[in-house]
């Protein structure tokens, strides 16, 4: 038989249906769109969270909501956006491209990588439940400790922590699978000529965050089921009544919550690096530096997590070392919007809307990792430490890293993805929008830190009016526009022009080499790479 | 400096709103003290440092995009990682962020070890704070003085003031380095005031310390800066810096206030409902409203209410416990060193008989006490 007949052979056997397809699916794609299809909604659900805080904080006084609920909802909105969007979107993206990217026909272990999916739904729900379980008699209290769940304020929440705490080990396990998954197949599965260093950039982001995650995820696992034990089972890890400790699980959570940050922001770079050579039409600035740096950021993010508790009543040489630490990872990071700014400088760009985000999240990126370097320095930060300037900084470093990195992930793939052009003209009003109504909401946030207002309150003091105004009108805006972003999405999948395989002028990369959309199975004979 | 702020100014005008307001501005309030000076300052560098970069990489992007577009037929150089700069920027860049990381993380460090070593001296205030939810207690250690300060609720607090004012101020010498020592009663706290330029963490079990010397008489106000459960956002710090006469004569009138006060509590009379009664509901408003509410129905699920309950309307006894020993694992501290016999006693008459409850009960200190 020749090799096209048995390809369309095995395509008409093997190619599943309905509802089996999807949930006992072994294919990377399938998962791949799993993933993006579970991070949108709870990116909207997350979405919704943020809105009902910022109506909250539109005017002094309590009008929509009482302070546990809002606590709760807080808490919620990181809890959601960082383990149900962010992460499953990253995720998503990692299982639909690195195959593709490295010539591989799917996955090493297509049923973890299954199970490590259908775990989210699951988890999900536990954090659903976990919201809703107040409401009901005998309930308990809410969970109003925002997302660092510190103890000993954790400890007296009612059973919703319990389900909290069962949600994160769901989201743990999922992510570690995944990781195991994504460093597997990377290893051994790339095509013959394509050595570790000719591998796009986007799978060596991938590579470092996976190896990120498998480190750091078991210590939040160990500091949430050592709550639980001291919230039920007697002992008495963070209770300094009976011989413990409170910051303890401060320093295991910020052990996993400093890499954690890299883990939502390396991806976005991998992504990044892929878009900005393909709309410079000129290749990335620095393939061997960038690769240097995402693994100098892996491992000095691994060593500074202390500087989330410099009010602890650390000593004057922990400090210091954490400060220093801190302030030096803007080394590497500085390189690599360095070496993107190189890839632009000379080369012929065109700004379709991937590289309308990717420059987005350069300049602004910049700025937010600036202000970083400004909370860094201790004396500075006994000012600006759980006020809003930090909400202002990790949302410029979020958004306009995490999160349009994703953006232009999404829009420069979707073609590959669907087969089809979305509508360029809606996407780049969407851009606009989102941008200028982000910029807005936050950028005022900075002045009302400064000024002197903590953050997670519910009420504020009527100095503080006018910017939180501000802010929430923006912020209505913002998100709002959203739902653009939703409306583009869906009609590109339902139809639009025709994809070539190489969708863009300038792309280059294995994946380009496929017709768009990539049959279900694609690669199943190994290209050779020079 | 002067040049760098206006500077700053720039962004700021471009984005903010005309409707600043100018009580506030858009900076740190003014510092009262040296320390609060330097970090002042050493927070004015690194923004100007900030801008700078973000100008020239504003710059560099906004050229690049202008000039290296396709639609100005602009051809791409494949070639430019091949030039001079394509091969040595990979240390020289390192390198210049290296050397802006050092110049900062200098300035810093001076500052910090200042900030952070309690200097020794003789003739310190000792001030002890202790974080609760949600007040804050003050003790002057060496007077033996107790303070507790809660925020005055919106009826009360006065024009622009409510969240940012207090029933009791925490009264303060200028020109003496004070010692803070910090801790919590429950949960984590932290007590920061912007003006006075520290800010620290109230941890139960822990004890740490800050310093500050005020140079200027004023009103200072800051509030609490970790997430302490319901009331975070009511839990304003109002430090109230007098020269050191008026801050002698205060400390005498405090310590015979609370003389008497404790007198009075020890005292062996028999006290009369309407007393119990008048007493009770001005601590129990003061106190325990902020949870229970004024009208006693609480906020279910996490503040039971009191008007109708088992334990106010039933025997005695396992209210006074209750009171005294609080519930574990729940909000409800336990009041027995906070409260003398007499406060104690007048808060369990009010609740046992307000709101329609009406057993009748009248409390003695003496009734309390043997509970201890």
């Amino acid at each position: 038989m020749s090799t096209t007949a048995s390809a369309l052979h095995s395509e008409h056997e093997h190619h599943p249906y309905g509802w089996r397809r999807w949930l006992f699916s072994t294919n990377h794609k399938d998962i791949g769109t799993l993933y993006l299809l579970f991070a949108l909604s709870m990116f909207f659900l997350g979405g919704i969270s943020a809105m009902a805080i910022r109506a909250e904080l539109m005017f002094p006084g309590l009008q929509l909501l009482d302070p546990d609920l809002y606590n709760n909802i807080l808490t919620n909105h990181a809890l959601i956006m960082i383990f149900g969007a962010v992460m499953p979107a990253g995720a998503g993206i990692a299982n639909w491209m690195i195959p593709l990217m490295i010539g591989a026909p799917d996955m090493a272990l297509p049923r973890l990588n299954n199970l490590s999916f259908w775990i989210l739904p699951a988890a999900a729900m536990m954090l659903v439940l976990s919201f809703i379980v107040p409401f009901f008699p005998g309930g308990g209290t809410q969970i109003n400790t925002g997302w660092t769940l510190y103890p000993p304020l954790s400890v007296q929440v009612g059973m919703s922590m319990d389900f909290l705490i069962f949600a994160i080990h769901l989201l743990g396990i999922s992510s570690v699978l995944a990781s195991i998954n994504i460093i597997v197949t990377i290893l051994n599965m790339r095509a013959p000529g394509m050595t570790l260093m000719k591998m796009p950039i986007f799978c060596w982001a991938w590579f470092v965050t996976a190896f990120l995650l498998i480190l750091v995820v078991p210590i939040i696992a160990g500091g949430v089921t050592m709550l639980l034990f001291d919230r039920h089972f007697g002992t008495s890890f963070f209770n300094a009544a009976g011989g413990g400790d409170p910051v303890l699980f401060q320093h295991l959570f910020w052990f996993f919550g400093h890499p954690e940050v890299y883990i939502l922001i390396l991806p976005a770079i991998g992504a990044l690096a892929q878009v900005i050579p393909a709309f410079s039409r000129k290749p990335l600035f620095g393939y061997h530096s960038t690769v240097g740096a995402m693994l100098v950021i892996a491992t000095l993010g691994m060593v500074v997590w202390a500087h989330h508790q410099y009010t602890i009543g650390m000593s004057l040489g922990a400090v210091t070392y954490f400060m220093i630490g801190t302030i030096l990872i803007s080394i590497p990071v500085g390189l690599i919007l360095f070496n993107f700014i190189a890839t632009m400088w000379r080369g012929a760009m065109t700004f379709e809307t991937p590289m309308l985000f990717a420059t987005a999240m350069v300049l602004l990126f910049s700025f937010g990792g600036l202000t970083g370097v400004m909370l860094a320095v201790v004396p500075a930060d006994i000012q600006y430490h759980d006020s809003m300037f930090v909400v202002a900084h990790f949302h410029y470093v979020l958004i306009p890293g995490a999160i349009y990195g994703l953006f232009a992930a999404v829009f420069y793939w979707l073609p590959k993805w669907t087969g089809h052009m979305y509508d360029e003209r809606l996407a780049k009003i969407f851009f606009w929008v989102n941008m200028i109504s982000f910029n807005i909401t936050f950028f005022v946030q900075h002045f009302l830190g400064l000024a002197g207002m903590p953050r997670r309150i519910i009420d504020y003091n009527v100095i503080f009016t006018e910017f939180n105004f501000i802010s929430s009108v923006a912020g209505l805006i913002y998100g709002l526009s959203h739902l653009l972003f939703l409306y583009i999405v869906i009609k590109c999948i339902r139809g639009g022009k025709q994809a070539e395989d190489k969708a863009w002028e300038g792309a280059t990369g294995l994946e380009w080499e496929l017709p768009s959309p990539p049959p279900f199975h694609s690669w199943e004979t190994a290209p050779q790479v020079k | 400096m002067k040049t760098l702020r206006s500077l700053w100014a720039l962004p700021l005008l471009l984005a903010a709103a005309p409707a600043a307001h100018a009580e506030y501005g858009l900076n740190f309030p003014p510092p009262a003290t040296p320390i609060a000076r330097e970090i002042y300052d050493v927070h004015m560098l690194t923004m100007g440092i900030s801008t700078l970069l973000l100008i020239g990489v504003f710059g560099v992007v906004f050229f690049a995009i202008w000039k290296f577009r396709k639609s100005r037929g602009y051809q791409p150089d494949q070639n430019f990682h091949k030039t001079w700069f394509g091969t040595w920027s990979w240390i020289i860049v390192p390198a210049m962020v290296l050397g802006v990381d050092l110049t900062i993380a200098g300035s810093a460090q001076q500052i910090l070890e200042r900030l952070w070593v309690v200097p020794e001296q003789e003739g310190m205030l000792d001030v002890k704070v202790t974080g609760h939810q949600w007040y804050w207690e003050y003790e002057y250690m060496d007077a033996g003085i107790r303070v507790e300060s809660r925020a005055l609720p919106e009826d009360q607090a006065p024009d622009g003031l409510y969240l940012r004012d207090v029933d009791n101020r925490l009264v303060l010498p200028t020109h003496r380095p004070v010692r803070f020592l910090h801790t919590s009663a429950d949960v984590n706290h932290a007590m920061w005031v912007p003006a006075l330029g520290f800010k620290k963490d109230a941890i139960p079990g822990y004890i740490t310390e800050t310093w500050a010397e005020i140079d200027t008489e004023g009103v200072y106000r800051g509030q609490c800066a970790e997430l302490c459960g319901t009331w975070h956002a009511k839990m304003p710090i109002v430090v109230e810096a007098v020269s050191e006469e008026k801050f002698t004569t205060w400390v005498a009138d405090a310590k015979a206030a609370q003389a008497a006060a404790a007198a009075e509590a020890a005292a062996d009379k028999e006290w009369s409902m309407a007393d119990l009664m008048e007493k009770g509901k001005g601590l129990y408003n003061t106190k325990c409203a902020s949870c229970h509410q004024i009208n006693g129905e609480g906020l279910a699920p996490a503040f039971p209410a009191l008007k109708g309950s088992a334990l106010t309307i039933g025997p005695v006894e396992p209210h006074i416990d209750i009171v005294l020993n609080g519930k574990p694992g729940s909000a409800m501290p336990p009041w027995k060193g906070l409260l003398n016999d007499l406060e104690i006693a007048a808060i369990v008459t009010y609740e046992r008989n307000a709101w329609g409850n009406d057993t009748g009960d009248a409390v003695q200190p003496r009734d309390v006490k043997a509970l201890r």
